[in-house]
């Protein structure tokens, strides 16, 4: 262990000089050691997709509120209407704008524009429907971003890297789910109560669900799914024997927006 | 060269202090901007891109349009043009530089920009943009540079910058065609996804750089000593009349395909700008006003005794210029982003720090644009003398 | 000589004989004395100071619940004290990259010494090193280094929280 920081700065520096990663700066360091210590998961790569099932029939309110809550609890996103500090407080006419949401609810007619049949059960069309990243299959935003801060894994998740992205919002644009929020200012006067299992984020970076891809690497459920008491199912699609895949067989399940070619893995049983 | 932009009379000083001065107040903003973050402009989660990406893509345009003077004077031999290309090429760095610096004010993490060489994505049309924008400044800062001390010693210029000037005629068009890409290939936006985005850029462009070339050579001849030449202004004229009337042609072939075929998501953007969505109409007078401005104007280009009259001529240019900037800068960005995905309509308008921000690039812009046009008209004075 | 010089419009001409003498020499040398003063001015007011050297902390509740023998950093303390930051980066990219192409997989560290951590700043590191102004900024402030972890990661880890 006898190195110095002097030793250590000059060899990465030598490092960054040859183009290598931070991992290749690493290596020089101490050869084999990030592989040795970063123990590779068990289960086989490519395999798992990923899924959710929203049973509208089960669905209210009620139900809703509380997985919103679970989830935006869970992942520290901020809520302008309510501020820790009352002179934070944000004017109502532009709350809109600052909106931060990973999980929120639409009526039909907005959930599902354009679909909308001239008569259809009242019920229907006034429940909330829960939306949310749809983790695409052929996902536009990740097709857009110039960092790749925004990628599929090869579970299907699409997720995002916060300490990469800059910012430019073009997977906004991109986005036709409407799914992703920007920080337009610093949120943390706005997260209640801090969770400690996942960071806060910085102002300038776009943020969306992610299927909880922290809660699956623990094998948990993803947080509105544990909130939803059944009425939200995720599982791995390329698994004969999972509930999602049972679902799908079993009822006719509609997505939003499928004409455009994204493939949304967010079926919704109405 | 460079110490031609360092003499001049006292008019030259006050109008570099009174951009400077501009370009201080924008500065201060942008620091409030850093600090606060994108919240103090008017964007939001819905318009997520307004008034820094409107201006460059409205500016991406006018340097693109450079290629108007450069094109025929190298192509088709057109020597008149010889006078005016510097003034084409220098308009080009100017505007290039206002581009990438909306594009940084635009970003929410500016200090970490690099990203995008450190990370390239080539399926990202964003990455293609930043190659040619920069590479197209990089091109006209070393030929109009080179051009003009070659000038100034009376030889030939080297040949490798004649075939740079080759190869600058198509990158012009590809930085706008890959700008109209960034919009055109995006699946859930009705109003940006058409094949004929990057024609309908490349129509304005034209129209709208050359009107602004002839009024800055009208500005040039009054208060200097060199004049570009009233053939090389006509001649401007006539590029300004004819991309005028195919940018409002391409327009209404818009307009029929979206609503002969009638299809909801991209109309409700149409209604939007033109009628108001939902009884919000911020934008519809200034659509008009854009619309009817432009047809009329290019209807009037096409009349040779007003193109032929400077002070008309100077009017009309200056409604090409506003007219294609409402229609490209305001209306495309908002229009793009209203209604939003869940067809709800949320409205955009600049705040005063958005502004003061804007108004600071353009006087950026203005100032680069003054030194270089200050350095090539000396240069031309010189050599006339 | 003389006769080949050439000015700049290529016109051949005398040499022109340039008296020797510094011209605005006031302007010249004061400005330079100004540039001279802005350049050391950031380092006048710590001049004849010795800063002491920082003294880290390890007084924190978790770290004094640990019995002598289990106190111990996840790697030796040396080679943390100079290798944390490139360790923070590689868990950084391999627990935000997981599953995408060439990243390796895992939420999981495991020492040389075959202990398992969970790959984490706030719940793992930050939870015995719950003093972040004692810890970790005395250091980083004494070499001038400001990493920006903490405009994201929280200071309290889940026990700490749930000891709270
Ligand atoms: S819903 Fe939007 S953000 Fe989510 S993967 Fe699809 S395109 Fe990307």
């Amino acid at each position: 262990m006898g190195m110095d920081r002097r030793e250590f700065i000059r060899i990465s520096g030598l490092a960054a000089l040859l183009g290598l990663s931070g991992k290749g700066a690493f290596e020089l360091v101490r050869p084999g050691q990030v592989e040795a210590a970063m123990a590779a998961k068990p289960e086989a790569q490519g395999v798992v997709r990923w899924a959710m099932v929203v049973n509208m029939q089960k669905m209210d309110e009620a139900t809703a509120a509380k997985c919103i809550e679970a989830c935006h609890r869970v992942h520290n996103v901020p809520d302008f209407t309510k501020p820790k500090d009352p002179k934070d407080a944000v004017p109502p006419e532009i709350l809109n704008r600052y909106e931060v949401k990973w999980l929120w609810t639409e009526h039909y007619h907005n959930a599902f524009p354009g679909e909308e049949p001239p008569v259809m059960p009242e019920k229907i069309a006034h429940l909330p429907f829960l939306l949310l990243c749809n983790h695409c299959d052929n996902p536009p935003c990740v097709r857009v971003c110039p960092t790749k801060a925004t990628f599929r894994r090869e579970d299907g998740i699409v997720n995002m890297d916060m300490h990469r992205c800059i910012g430019c919002r073009f997977c906004m644009a991109g986005c036709p789910f409407g799914a992703r929020s920007f920080n337009w200012r610093d949120p943390r006067p706005y997260i209640t109560q801090d969770y400690p299992g996942y960071p806060t984020r910085e102002i300038g970076v776009v943020e969306k669900c992610t299927f909880c891809a922290e809660r699956l690497a623990q094998n948990m459920m993803p947080a509105c799914v544990e909130a939803s008491k059944g009425t939200l199912i995720f599982g791995d699609l390329n698994d004969e024997k999972s509930k999602v895949r049972d679902t799908l067989k079993r009822y006719f399940t509609i997505r939003r927006k499928v004409h455009l070619g994204t493939n949304p893995q967010v079926y919704y049983i109405v | 060269m460079l110490e031609r932009a360092l003499i001049g009379t006292k008019r030259y000083y006050l109008l570099l202090a009174v951009l400077a001065g501009i370009f201080g107040v924008g500065f201060l903003f942008y620091l409030q901007q850093l600090k606060f973050g994108l919240g103090i402009t008017g964007m939001g989660r819905d318009v997520s891109w307004g008034f820094y990406i409107a201006q460059f893509t409205y500016l991406v345009g006018v340097a693109a349009s450079a290629v108007m003077v450069v094109l025929p004077y190298y192509l088709h031999n057109y020597k008149a043009f010889g006078r005016v290309t510097i003034l084409g090429e220098f308009l080009a760095v100017a505007a290039v530089t206002m581009c990438v610096t909306f594009v940084l004010v635009d970003m929410g993490r500016p200090d970490r920009v690099m990203n995008v060489f450190k990370y390239p994505t080539p399926n990202s049309v964003m990455f293609w943009d930043i190659i040619v924008l920069n590479g197209y400044l990089l091109l006209n800062i070393l030929i109009g540079w080179n051009v003009l001390e070659c000038e100034r010693h009376s030889v030939a210029p080297p040949k490798w910058i004649k075939f740079l000037s080759y190869v600058s005629i198509p990158w012009a068009v590809s930085i706008h065609t890959v700008t109209a890409f960034l919009y055109a290939g995006l699946p859930g936006r009705g109003y940006w996804l058409t094949a004929i985005m990057a024609p309908r850029f490349l129509s304005s462009a034209f129209a709208a750089g050359p009107s602004l070339l002839v009024l800055l050579c009208l500005l040039v001849r009054k208060y200097t000593k060199f004049d570009p030449g009233r053939e090389q202004i006509q001649s401007l004229a006539k590029v300004v009349t004819y991309a005028t009337l195919i940018n409002v042609f391409f327009f209404f072939c818009e307009v029929f395909t979206v609503f002969y075929s009638q299809i909801p998501d991209h109309m409700l953007h149409f209604q939007y700008l033109f009628a108001g969505l939902d009884g919000k109409a911020r934008l519809v007078p200034f659509m008009w006003f854009s619309i009817v401005g432009m047809t009329i104007t290019a209807i009037l280009l096409t009349n040779p005794k007003l193109r032929q009259n400077e002070n008309t001529l100077a009017a009309l240019c200056g409604m090409v210029i506003i007219t294609t900037w409402i229609d490209k800068g305001l209306g495309l960005m908002t229009g793009g982003f209203v209604p939003n995905p869940m067809e709800k309509v949320t409205e955009y308008a600049p705040t005063v720090p958005e502004a003061a921000i804007t108004l600071g690039v353009w006087a950026l812009g203005f100032l680069v644009l003054t030194l270089l046009y200050k350095v090539a008209v000396s240069i031309k004075e010189e050599i006339r003398s | 000589m003389a006769d080949n010089y050439k000015n700049e419009f290529g016109v051949f001409a005398e040499r022109p004989q340039v008296e020797k003498k510094y011209y605005d020499a006031k302007n010249i040398f004061t400005g330079l004395a100004v540039f001279l003063l802005l350049l050391i001015l950031p380092l006048v007011p710590n001049l004849g100071k010795t800063v002491p050297p920082p003294q880290r902390s390890l007084e924190t509740p978790v770290i004094q619940k640990l019995a002598e023998k289990d106190r111990k950093c996840i790697m030796p303390t040396d080679w943390m004290r100079a290798n944390h930051m490139q360790m923070l980066v590689d868990w950084r990219d391999n627990v935000v990259r997981t599953g995408e192409k060439g990243a390796a997989n895992g939420r999981n560290f495991v020492n040389p010494e075959g202990k398992k951590y969970l790959a984490s700043l706030t719940n793992t590191c930050m939870d015995c090193h719950s003093n972040k102004d004692k810890f970790c900024d005395q250091c980083h402030n004494y070499v001038a280094v400001a990493p920006n972890c903490w405009g994201c990661h929280l200071t309290e880890g889940k026990t700490l929280a749930e000891a709270k």
